[in-house]
């Protein structure tokens, strides 16, 4: 520090304020480190997480008939269509859909249409074979969905939602 | 502290605040501006310590609320769960028992501080009384929290201690009773003792609150032991001196509290509290987490069970009496030959105590620890009333700066 420094405050940061930044940025690092585990710790826990799945027999299930099962707290619909509903499904324009899928996309056997059965409204159970597409028809608000669980008409923003599942024999299913 | 505010706000929003709440000039005085003495050690560091562990365990403490299930078939599991299923849970369990141990580390280091400057005196007696009111709800909220993970040392600890209240004459059986909730310890005892756990922290804000402001009234003491006579020449603003001194010492107390949590996480612990609680088998040794050994000791050491009881809490009340025992004019042992020596008796007499706490109480064990527990209560009752009286202390500096001036420093 020159004498000339004595009246106009230096141009470059002092000792002293390098040792504060370095300070100040260690004590925000390890205040972030402290807090992390606390926020962290409300995320669902290892057992929460542990794939909870559902198998499904679906030789108990006759054409035309939709079975209800639960998957990690959910209701899950299980619909064994009918040719009519599977061509009805299949042929419906997609201009006509609020939120454009083809069937062929929501199933991998054309027979069974295995969707989440929760309205994506606000989360009601749709009411099965109800609505003007015989599909279901949701009581709370009034949203309408076809035999491939897509949205028609009504407040809801999307189709019914397909969770993942696989065939492992030819008449079961693993849901999750 | 005495004045009016020299506070100053800087913002129209700060203005506009100051004229409905001013909380801004009261944090300024309280923790900026306040008059510190300027010749405080790093002794003074623990009441930020302790505010700083306070929190700590708050707030581990709710977080393991979220998970932790209070009912006996439960418990144990849920504190498994918390272990090895809850995201970062090992190290909030492990925060939260070893924050205990530290949050009674300090505490001791803080009282002993007190004990040795002579901060109970004229005119902090009520501030230390208080003091003695936040070590007992710290002590009860401590002891309840054990029990929670429902091992077998939570078990037959809150068997023992609960069984103490028995020793009363007359209504002793009916008051141990009321307080398990049942003729043993058992599920109610444990509903009761968690919803207790959850409560007492928040009694102990309440009380450090308290605390706080009977210091903020009279003023800290200091090593000297004398009072601020000139608050230009004898202190300097809280911040930036106490906060960064508090700052540093904080970080250092974080250093061991790190250490014990991540690397020796169940050192201090009782291996027989990871075995599930047996209402039908006793643990061959029972034994209290280490900050309560001392006084287990004095509790065993006398063969009549309510004398024991009794002189159990009266080794801890008797402390709330000390302002009134000591008879000494002079605050600081700084300049007090014989009561210097006298105190770091008292200190091993204490660490003794511990020692014994945790051995069997048989033979030689037992022999030291009446001893101990003997000269503990002469300490304050004989030795600490006369020594005011005989001893010839040395001569007090003037003021403050005058300590630093002219040699007998801040430091023993």
């Amino acid at each position: 520090m020159t004498s000339k420094d004595t009246a106009v405050k230096p141009a470059e940061p002092s000792r002293r304020d390098i040792l504060y930044i370095a300070t100040g940025a260690a004590v925000a690092g390890a205040a972030a480190g402290m807090v992390w585990p606390l926020i962290a710790q409300m995320n669902p826990d290892a057992s929460t997480l542990a794939l909870a799945s559902t198998e499904v027999d679906l030789s108990t299930v006759p054409v035309g008939q939709i079975v209800t099962v639960k998957w990690r707290g959910k209701p899950v619909f299980v619909r064994h269509r009918t040719a009519a509903e599977i061509k009805a499904a299949e042929d419906a324009p997609l201009s006509a859909l609020p939120d454009p899928e083809p069937d062929a996309k929501r199933v991998q056997k054309p027979e069974w249409l295995v969707v989440i059965g929760v309205c994506t409204h606000l989360g009601c159970i749709p009411t099965g074979k109800e609505g003007e597409f015989d599909g279901w028809f949701c009581p709370c608000h009034g949203s309408v969905y076809d035999l491939s669980g897509r949205i028609r008409s009504g407040p809801a923003p999307t189709n019914l939602e397909v969770p993942p599942y696989a065939f492992i024999a030819e008449n079961k299913i693993k849901i999750g | 502290m005495e004045g009016h505010s020299q506070y100053t706000p800087k913002s129209g929003f700060a203005r506009w605040l100051e004229r409905r709440l001013p909380i801004l000039s009261f944090m300024h005085d309280s923790f900026v501006s306040y008059p510190t003495p300027k010749n405080l050690n790093y002794m003074w560091v623990f009441g930020a310590i302790l505010s700083f562990m306070l929190v700590a365990q708050i707030v581990t403490g709710v977080v393991l609320a979220m998970h932790y299930t209070p009912e006996t078939t439960l418990a144990f599991d849920s504190v498994e769960k918390i272990m090895r299923d809850v995201n970062w849970g090992t190290i909030l369990r492990y925060a939260h028992a070893n924050g205990a141990s530290m949050f009674f580390l300090a505490v001791y280091l803080h009282i002993f501080r007190g004990m040795y400057y002579g901060s109970y005196k004229d005119p902090r007696e009520v501030l230390w009384i208080l003091g003695v009111v936040i070590f007992m709800l710290m002590m009860a909220t401590g002891f309840l929290g054990y029990v929670l993970p429902w091992g077998q040392m939570s078990f037959w600890a809150a068997t023992v201690i609960t069984n103490l209240f028995s020793a009363i004459p007359v209504v002793g059986t009916a008051i141990t009773t009321w307080l398990l909730g049942g003729y043993s310890v058992d599920n109610a005892t444990l509903n009761r003792f968690y919803a207790l756990h959850y409560l007492l922290p928040f009694i102990i804000v309440a009380i450090v609150a308290l605390h706080v402001w009977a210091l903020h009234v009279t003023g800290q003491n200091n090593p000297a032991g004398v009072e601020v006579k000139d608050v230009k020449r004898d202190t300097v603003p809280f911040t930036p001196h106490a906060t960064m001194k508090d700052a540093v010492g904080i970080a250092a107390f974080l250093v061991v509290y790190a250490w014990l949590t991540f690397f020796v996480p169940n050192y201090l612990g009782h291996p027989d509290n990871y075995i599930e609680a047996n209402p039908l088998v006793t643990p061959p040794h029972i034994v209290p987490e280490w900050y309560f050994l001392p006084f287990y000791a004095i509790l065993r050491a006398i063969p009549n069970k309510l004398i024991g009881v009794i002189a159990l809490f009266a080794s801890i009340l008797i402390t709330a009496a000390l302002p009134w025992l000591d008879t000494s004019k002079v605050k600081s042992a700084v300049y007090r030959p014989l009561f210097r020596k006298e105190f770091w008796i008292f200190v091993g007499v204490c660490i003794g105590l511990g020692y014994l706490g945790a051995q069997p109480a048989e033979g030689a064990y037992l022999w030291f620890a009446r001893v101990l527990s003997a000269y503990y209560f002469l300490h304050f009752l004989v030795i600490l009333p006369v020594l005011g009286r005989i001893e010839k202390p040395e001569p007090t500096p003037e003021s403050i700066d005058a300590s630093i001036v002219r040699g007998k420093t801040s430091h023993v």
